[in-house]
């Protein structure tokens, strides 16, 4: 069981289609998640991000297509496969009367006889409430939790099994942003030191940049980019942009060598060269330049139309 | 140790958790004293009234009866309230999201309304022992016979609870597909009187629901020997009592998994969400 980061396929997802009616939400998604990753899911509303994550999860037959979930078919996924697999949920008003601690004590229980020497389980209540910062409401009735205590707590029952794989849907929606950081803490946490492999949507890319190892661009129901915030945002322009003034006057240019170009603007203009800045294109470029070219059907032409945008 | 017992046991303790938080929650216990005034009310009004061919008071025969009926209510209408919220707020999600946790979520289902007869059952039967004379007139034999046509009707009524919780399309459905057949078996099962003065057909009706056995249950334990002269062919008839409620009882244990277990794969973190959104849409 001990495999290092990188090794080994936890997720493997060839050929996925979902089909409600006559519309093809899901068609054709291919995409594999290794061992420790944090991958994040990106795409639009209703590009198919819950669908994906919940077929995965076990919660969904698929239309077509192969998926193997921990080396096993999620639609054929017993209570052994489930007990290591962690789904964070969106709570609302369930459990209203009941406490953190008590819910999380009874959901652990069922933990235990998944337990294993290379991963006890369930994760100790107490160390989880204090994880994920709930010890202050820890004896509050559920029901009166605040909206970002409660996800908190959702999160702590996502992981209460301590799960080799995680999955979270749209963790961070309606955070604040107090909230949201101590959230990225928690998931880097998991990542490092529990060793879990973590799967989550998101639409804000901030976010995905900032959790991910990896970021899949989920866009006309097919992954149209996989890869890290910096690979993705040079597949669609190698091209960063200097802006300088010099004498009160202001300077932009495109250039795919930075670096060299502003030696060279050093050493012609010396002193005169201030508000230097240099952008290369950002996660948020490539996003919007993808969604665009995926909606309006033209995926070929994606790279292209961003450099005209550009100049 | 045995992963499915484990649940169980964890489901147990669940059921129990859920039985304390409900007696102590203030809309559980205004439940039970509503319809503890409500019933004792009803039967105080008709206390002198003697009920024809027998030396005995109306108290004395409905009582039985209603306990039956409450019984009856309780168990359906609890159960298929409970579970079609527990669809729409992401209980049952998250039942289904831990190891066996449906097991378990279904055995504490189970415990927590056979837990919840007990208050409901004492809120009147303590306070009638004071207002009323001779409730009981069968001694220990009487509640030797309470104690298994409960667990009959238990068995026979709790499963078409929880199918109805699984199949209505939402919680606002239950009144139409759980409470109002059970207000029209409440009128016609001869819980507040002899059902002889209804139509032959009607009759046939309500034979074959449990509320009627249940109530005729309960009367053969309550009351003397005698009083059967009231009911059907002058019996309590015993037997059959046991055969209709335990065709009912079988039947809820083969169908009821089934269904279940079919309303808890079509469970879904998007069908929580919708649900919510419909939600919060009637608030609005």
């Amino acid at each position: 069981m001990s495999m290092t980061r990188g090794e080994g396929v936890v997720v493997e997802v060839n050929e996925l289609r979902m089909r409600y009616g006559s519309n093809d939400v899901l068609d054709g998604v291919e995409f594999q998640v290794h061992h420790g990753e944090v991958i994040t899911l990106l795409g639009p509303n209703g590009a198919g991000k819950t669908t994906t994550i919940e077929i995965l999860e076990g919660f969904r037959m698929r239309s077509a297509g192969r998926v193997s979930v921990l080396g096993v078919d999620p639609a054929e996924g017993n209570e052994d496969w489930r007990a290591r697999v962690g789904v964070v949920l969106q709570s609302w008003r369930d459990h209203a009367r009941w406490t953190p601690r008590a819910l999380l004590t009874h959901l652990g229980r069922y933990y235990e006889p998944y337990s294993t020497p290379e991963r006890s389980r369930p994760y100790d209540v107490e160390e989880l409430i204090r994880v994920v910062g709930i010890e202050e409401q820890a004896e509050q009735k559920i029901r009166t939790l605040s909206g970002g205590q409660r996800r908190r707590l959702d999160v702590a029952v996502g992981i209460i099994g301590r799960p080799e794989l995680l999955f979270l849907d749209e963790p961070t929606a309606g955070f604040d942003p107090q909230a949201r950081r101590e959230f990225h803490d928690i998931v880097h946490r998991l990542s490092d030191l529990e060793d879990t492999t973590i799967l989550l949507t998101t639409h804000d890319l901030d976010e995905a940049e900032k959790l991910a190892d990896r970021i899949l661009i989920l866009a006309g129901g097919r992954i149209v980019a996989d890869g890290s915030a910096d690979q993705l945002a040079r597949r669609v322009t190698r091209d960063a942009q200097v802006r300088w003034s010099r004498n009160g006057e202001s300077f932009v240019h495109a250039t795919p060598d930075a670096t060299g170009f502003v030696r060279e603007l050093f050493a012609q203009h010396g002193d005169e060269i201030a508000d230097l800045e240099v952008r290369r294109a950002t996660l948020e470029d490539t996003y919007i330049a993808m969604v665009q070219q995926h909606e309006t059907g033209h995926p070929e032409t994606a790279g292209a139309a961003f450099e005209e945008v550009k100049t | 140790m045995n992963p499915k017992l484990h649940a169980i046991r964890t489901g147990l303790d669940r059921g129990w958790t859920e039985f304390k938080l409900s007696l102590k929650s203030p809309q559980d216990q205004g439940f039970y004293l509503f319809t503890s005034a409500g019933v004792l009310l009803y039967l105080s009004f008709n206390r002198n009234n003697e009920v024809e061919g027998t030396s005995l008071f109306y108290p004395t025969v409905a009582l039985p009866s209603i306990l039956g009926a409450l019984l009856v209510f309780g168990l359906v209408i609890g159960p298929a309230y409970s579970l079609a919220m527990e669809r729409e707020d992401g209980t049952l999600l998250r039942a289904k999201a831990v190891p066996r946790g449906i097991v378990g979520h279904v055995t504490g289902h189970i415990l927590l309304n056979t837990l919840s007869l007990i208050p409901s059952f004492l809120v009147i039967l303590i306070p009638g022992a004071f207002l009323f004379d001779n409730m009981m007139q069968n001694g220990w034999q009487g509640w030797v016979t309470v104690a298994w046509v409960v667990l009959l009707g238990l068995l026979a009524t709790l499963p078409i609870g929880m199918v109805i919780g699984s199949l209505v399309p939402g919680v606002q459905k239950v009144g139409t597909w759980g409470m109002l057949p059970i207000l029209v078996l409440l009128g016609i099962s001869g819980i507040f009187a002899p059902m002889q003065g209804l139509w032959g057909w009607v009759q046939t009706v309500s034979q074959v629901f449990p509320m009627y056995w249940v109530g005729l249950g309960m009367r053969s334990a309550f009351l003397p020997e005698a009083a059967a002269v009231l009911e059907i062919g002058e019996s309590w008839r015993t037997l059959e009592t046991v055969a209709v409620l335990g065709v009912w009882a079988v039947a809820g244990a083969l169908v009821a998994p089934i269904v279940m277990r079919r309303m808890a794969r079509r469970q879904s973190g998007s069908q929580v969400e919708a649900a919510k959104e419909q939600a919060l849409q009637w608030v609005r």
